[in-house]
């Protein structure tokens, strides 16, 4: 675990209204050229726990035309175009973080937009599904959701591809958002990408990440504010099981004052080789006065062989905040909850059953889509089977 | 009649350094019927002694037995332990996040009966328990002791102890923290439970408040690791008035 504290240089009174800039291995330099993103060893800090070959073909290949198949029910007034690689820019959050996302975008040659106007509320579930169908795909989605707008929107992978995608989420001032994405790939599939979230002036935004297939999943997450007053909440969910790699890098970045985030990752992991890995970073600038943060990530390993990273950040530039915080927990069972239930007659089994159970409904009760609730709570039956499985004392 | 005997209990508590002996030789028998109060100053071993009995794996028992209308429980599991009958009223009960105390309850009482409650009359049953304890019947939908104040988990240890019903209950320090209302309320609840006449309580306390509402037939002090003397009501008195001196002068 590591906390790092920047001091940034001191402000001259002409340089008063430039931008902050901030120098740390944790913040790369955005940059559409994909030559400014060499393609990484695995020495480097943000892929250091990343199986970088197993990402070869999304780190170096050139556009291939590919797609996902795009399936969505469009309520009234949702619209989804066609946007050229110029537009893209000028509407994305940021540019790329990293190479994946470089050649996302740049190999996209042009972007999908999806638009929730202002002051639209769905009443249901906006779910979209991108279904791969083998090869390489780079994509670019956008996602700008109106001031005043209320939605949920869902997004559903599945299938097997080598999938890059670079998505920038534009989310306007006092909408309430609920974003969901699912990674239900298929085994061979490998997933990598950046997902750029900017919440509008007391906006209230909860993003759901859950990844439970793929051979190798890999998702930067970065979040910032367009004004004060806007609300993050970030929760995750992933399976992990023999041989996989989910990997979930969390970046917010408080640049507004009085935002407040909270993010709480949990994962499962199982069989050998399983391999998950989490950094939490959190910048609080100076500006961002009377902030709120907590971050926190556990991880439950329920057979030997599997590995579980963990990182969480925290960088503070200011003390004038509400508060800030984190954690991160790793381990087996708790013999204290174990002993609790068993106390009570409850089988070694059945006590397993319900603690693991507890642990991810805690999460999926919030997701606010019931088709993907019960496709995670079978999930969650689906580990349970290898947990309950002989382990009974 | 059923007995809960304990005979020459030796028991190890398992720490990075090695094992280290807590209880040295613990003998005593309760009736079913009769109240035992244990009482001890801090360290005597009294919540080893709880937790050994119901099994928890930081306890390691060298030698002796207990057991309970005549089954030993030394080698059963947790489990087996609670549905031969024993239940245990902890000091610290733990946070089960994401289970609600509703699903708990259920569990834990089809475990026990090897059966599920009838669903017609089961939720009645547990909301009834719930009030009783003066608990709002929402209690049923929270995460089982998560968020709790340390009087609401009191009150949720011994509602289940009337839930469940065992043949003999231990209750470890149950009245410790509580505020005079709520240590009333426990009490009754204690009181509803061995009015049955035909249910065992070892009520172990640091303190002697709860004996006034709660009243022992037998009155153990309980110093290093052993019981060094047995007597009435007026042994709880003695304590009352005088403390644990002469008992860990005598020890030391």
């Amino acid at each position: 675990m590591t906390t790092e504290t920047i001091t940034p240089p001191p402000a001259a009174p002409n340089v008063a209204g430039a931008v902050e800039t901030v120098s740390s291995h944790l913040h790369p330099t955005p940059s559409w050229s994909v030559d400014d993103h060499p393609v990484p060893t695995g020495r480097e800090e943000v892929w250091r726990f990343t199986p970088v070959r197993t990402f070869r073909t999304l780190l170096t290949s050139g556009a291939t035309g590919g797609r996902l198949e795009f399936d969505a029910d469009l309520p009234e007034r949702v619209t989804v175009s066609q946007v050229t690689a110029e537009q893209a820019r000028e509407l994305s959050v940021e540019p790329p973080v990293d190479r994946v996302a470089a050649l996302a975008a740049a190999n996209a040659e042009g972007a999908t937009l999806i638009d929730i106007p202002a002051e639209v509320e769905l009443v249901e579930p906006l779910l979209i599904t991108l279904r791969g169908t083998g090869g390489t795909v780079f994509d670019h989605v956008i996602l700008r959701v109106g001031n005043h707008a209320v939605a949920t929107v869902a997004i559903r992978h599945e299938g097997s591809a080598q999938y890059a995608n670079k998505t920038d989420l534009l989310i306007g001032d006092g909408a309430q958002v609920n974003l969901v994405s699912l990674q239900d790939w298929d085994n061979d599939a490998v997933h990598a990408g950046q997902v750029s979230l900017r919440i509008g002036r007391d906006a209230q935004v909860r993003t759901v990440q859950a990844s439970m297939g793929g051979k190798a999943v890999r998702i930067v997450e970065r979040a910032q504010y367009a004004g004060p007053g806007g609300s993050l909440e970030q929760f995750g969910l992933y399976f992990v099981d023999a041989g996989q790699h989910t990997e979930h890098r969390l970046f917010v970045d408080h640049n507004q004052p009085h935002t407040k985030s909270k993010v709480d990752y949990r994962g499962a992991l199982q069989g050998q080789g399983a391999h998950s890995v989490w950094v939490g970073d959190v910048l609080i600038r100076k500006v961002a006065e009377g902030i709120e943060t907590y971050e926190a990530n556990k991880n439950l390993v329920l057979t030997d062989g599997c590995q579980a990273d963990s990182v969480p950040n925290l960088e503070i530039e200011t003390g004038e905040i509400v508060g800030a915080g984190h954690s991160s927990t790793t381990g087996r069972f708790d013999d204290e909850q174990l002993f609790y239930l068993k106390s009570r007659g409850i089988a070694e089994a059945e006590a397993r059953r319900l603690v693991v159970h507890g642990f991810f409904v805690d999460i999926i009760r919030r997701i606010g889509v019931p088709a993907i609730e019960e496709r995670m709570l079978q999930e969650v039956e689906r580990e349970l089977s290898a947990v309950t499985a002989g382990e009974d004392a | 009649m059923a007995t809960l005997a304990i005979s020459g209990l030796h028991v190890d508590v398992l720490t990075e350094n090695g094992p280290i002996e807590i209880l040295k030789g613990v003998d005593l028998t309760v009736d079913s019927g009769q109240v035992h109060a244990i009482m001890g100053p801090n360290g005597s071993g009294k919540s080893t002694l709880a937790y050994s009995i119901a099994g928890h794996p930081k306890y390691r028992i060298t030698s002796g037995s207990v057991t309970l209308d005549g089954v030993e429980l030394t080698g059963l599991t947790v489990d087996e332990r609670a549905r031969a009958g024993l239940f245990l009223a902890m000091q610290y009960p733990v946070e089960v996040p994401g289970v609600s105390v509703a699903n708990f309850l259920r569990s834990a009482k089809t475990a026990i009966d090897g059966q599920a409650p009838k669903v017609r009359t089961w939720v009645k049953d547990v909301n009834a328990a719930l009030e009783k304890l003066e608990l709002d019947s929402s209690f049923s939908g929270r995460s089982v002791n998560e968020g709790f104040s340390g009087g609401e988990k009191k009150r949720h240890e011994i509602a289940q102890l009337e839930l469940l019903d065992p043949k003999f209950a231990i209750l470890d320090e149950t009245d410790s923290g509580l505020d005079i209302d709520a240590l009333k309320i426990v009490s009754e609840g204690i009181n509803r439970y061995i009015a049955q006449k035909d249910r065992g309580l070892l009520l172990i306390t640091h303190y002697t408040r709860i004996l006034r509402y709660v009243h022992p037939d037998v009155v153990h002090v309980f110093v290093d690791g052993k019981v060094a003397e047995t007597g009435g009501k007026e042994l709880a008195e003695e304590l009352e008035a005088n403390g644990y001196e002469r008992f860990t002068r005598r020890a030391a």
